[in-house]
């Protein structure tokens, strides 16, 4: 932990100016996983660029039904607006489920994704809905779908001197409805050892046309699980659907082997948390 | 070194840091308050517990410039003089500690969840302290302290 340079500039330019100075500086958020990392060793820092008091980074808004979430917003303030809730409540559940309060008032979006973990819960959520990454960097913004930033676990696909500066999730679809659920061997505090996220969308007669099936925790990254979709789409999400959705989830496993869960078991229960996550979506599509 | 500046329990303070140094170090080490504890490296005990801008967080896992101009209270800043905080009292009638190494995080969670919820229920006390680990009670008599001093401090 030594020789840690800590700067906190209050826009979007001065922080890729910084970022872009140092190949090793590091973007704080909130910090539940780069203060631990530092701390255990774990990361040698040198620069760190705090952008918690960047106001883009800071607020949440919606335009035309879409929403701009900045990348540095706890979760605790997600959970605290109802009308997001409202739209896109798998998400708010799943960036809930991080950490304990003390971990929500200060835990971001942005800082889970970008840690790459492969259990972070919040990223099957949000590429099950569809959201996308706003980067900044030297070059000007670009905007990617969530899924492309992690790319191994704590690798991501920024270059030198980008940053997320937003998330988006895009305007509701009417009849939509989306969930996310995981598995922890403890009841509280753990990391999951399968996240699952499904959103779709159902048509007047209560026909799936969209899905997206998204698992956290089987593989390096966030598997997006195309055959989970296809079983679903054309269905009424009945049983035969869901149970072939389950089988499609369990089929593109590809987890670890650990003493939290051996692969045979994370490979089933990718299939059932899947199928009762899809449920939950269903009952959120109908009244929607 | 950075100098950093803050409200600790109503009181403006300021020192010279590091950047490294923790929340929990500025407040213990600089400002030699030492009721907030440190009783892991991984963020997972919640001994270090205290209120900034009125959010609970683990001042472990915080730097001291990240509260800059922040408002922040620790155990010492709940008592009125001799008089303890609601909380504290429902603690000690309780016995809602044993060692009571845990016992200043479990009171600054307790206060935040019972500012958020005046009547929690036996299933919400247990769900909000989940980031405070004790080692000693088993944890029923504090969540007895907790019910209790939401009640004392709603009313
Ligand atoms: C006790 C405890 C429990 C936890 N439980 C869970 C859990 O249940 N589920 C879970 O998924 N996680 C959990 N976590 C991990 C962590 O809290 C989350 O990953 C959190 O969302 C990280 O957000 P942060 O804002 O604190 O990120 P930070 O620690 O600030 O940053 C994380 C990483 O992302 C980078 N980064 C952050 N923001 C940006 C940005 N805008 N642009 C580019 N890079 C960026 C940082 O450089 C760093 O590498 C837990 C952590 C703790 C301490
Ligand atoms: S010292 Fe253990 S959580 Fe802060
Ligand atoms: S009273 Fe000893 S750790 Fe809780």
């Amino acid at each position: 932990m030594s020789q840690l340079r800590y700067e906190a500039p209050g826009s979007v330019d001065e922080a890729v100016a910084l970022l872009a100075s140092d190949s090793d500086a590091k973007v704080l958020a909130g910090g539940t996983d780069l203060i631990v990392q530092m701390r255990s060793g774990l990361r040698k820092l040198g620069l760190v660029v705090d952008v918690k008091k960047i106001d883009e980074l800071m607020s949440v808004s919606s335009d035309g039904g879409a929403w701009t979430i900045g990348a540095a917003v706890s979760g605790a303030e997600m959970n605290e607006n109802a009308a997001l809730k409202k739209d896109w409540p798998g998400v708010v559940e799943a960036v809930d489920l991080i950490g304990s309060t003390q971990v929500q008032g200060r835990a971001s979006a942005g800082g889970n994704l970008c840690n790459a973990s492969p259990a972070a819960d919040s990223v099957p959520a949000m590429v099950a809905a569809g959201a996308t990454a706003v980067i900044a960097g030297p070059n000007g913004r670009r905007e990617v779908p969530v899924e492309q930033v992690p790319v191994s676990p704590g690798k991501t696909s920024l270059a030198t001197g980008e940053m997320v500066v937003a998330i988006k999730m895009p305007a509701k679809p009417a009849r939509n409805g989306e969930a996310y659920l995981r598995m922890i061997p403890r009841t509280e505090m753990d990391i999951a050892i399968v996240g699952a996220g499904v959103s779709l969308t159902l048509d007047d007669g209560g026909t799936c046309t969209a899905a997206k099936v998204a698992l956290g925790a089987v593989a390096p990254t966030v598997v997006i699980v195309d055959d989970a979709a296809k079983a679903l789409i054309g269905t009424k999400v009945d049983d035969a659907a869901l149970e072939k959705m389950a089988a499609a989830c369990s089929a593109a496993c590809k987890p670890i082997d650990d003493k939290r869960g051996t692969i045979e078991y994370r490979t089933k229960v990718a299939g059932v948390m899947a199928r009762r996550a899809a449920l939950i979506a269903l009952e959120r599509a109908r009244s929607n | 070194m950075p100098t950093v500046s803050m409200t600790v329990n109503g009181k403006a303070v300021s020192g010279e840091v590091e950047s490294r140094t923790l929340l929990v170090q500025f407040i213990r080490e600089h400002l030699e308050l030492t009721g907030t504890h440190v009783g892991c490296d991984t963020s997972q005990c919640g001994a270090c517990v205290v209120h900034v801008n009125g959010e609970v967080a683990k001042s472990c896992t915080m730097l001291a410039v990240q509260a800059e101009g922040a408002n922040v209270t620790t155990i010492e800043g709940l008592a009125n003089g001799d008089d303890l905080h609601p909380m504290q009292e429902a603690f000690r009638n309780n016995h809602g500690l044993q060692c009571g190494f845990c016992t200043p995080g479990m009171v600054m969670t307790a206060v935040d969840l019972a500012n958020k919820n005046k009547n929690p229920s036996e299933q919400q006390i247990r769900e909000g302290l989940e980031g405070n680990i004790c080692r000693c009670t088993g944890y029923h008599n504090i969540v007895k302290s907790v019910a209790e001093g939401a009640r004392n401090m709603g009313g």
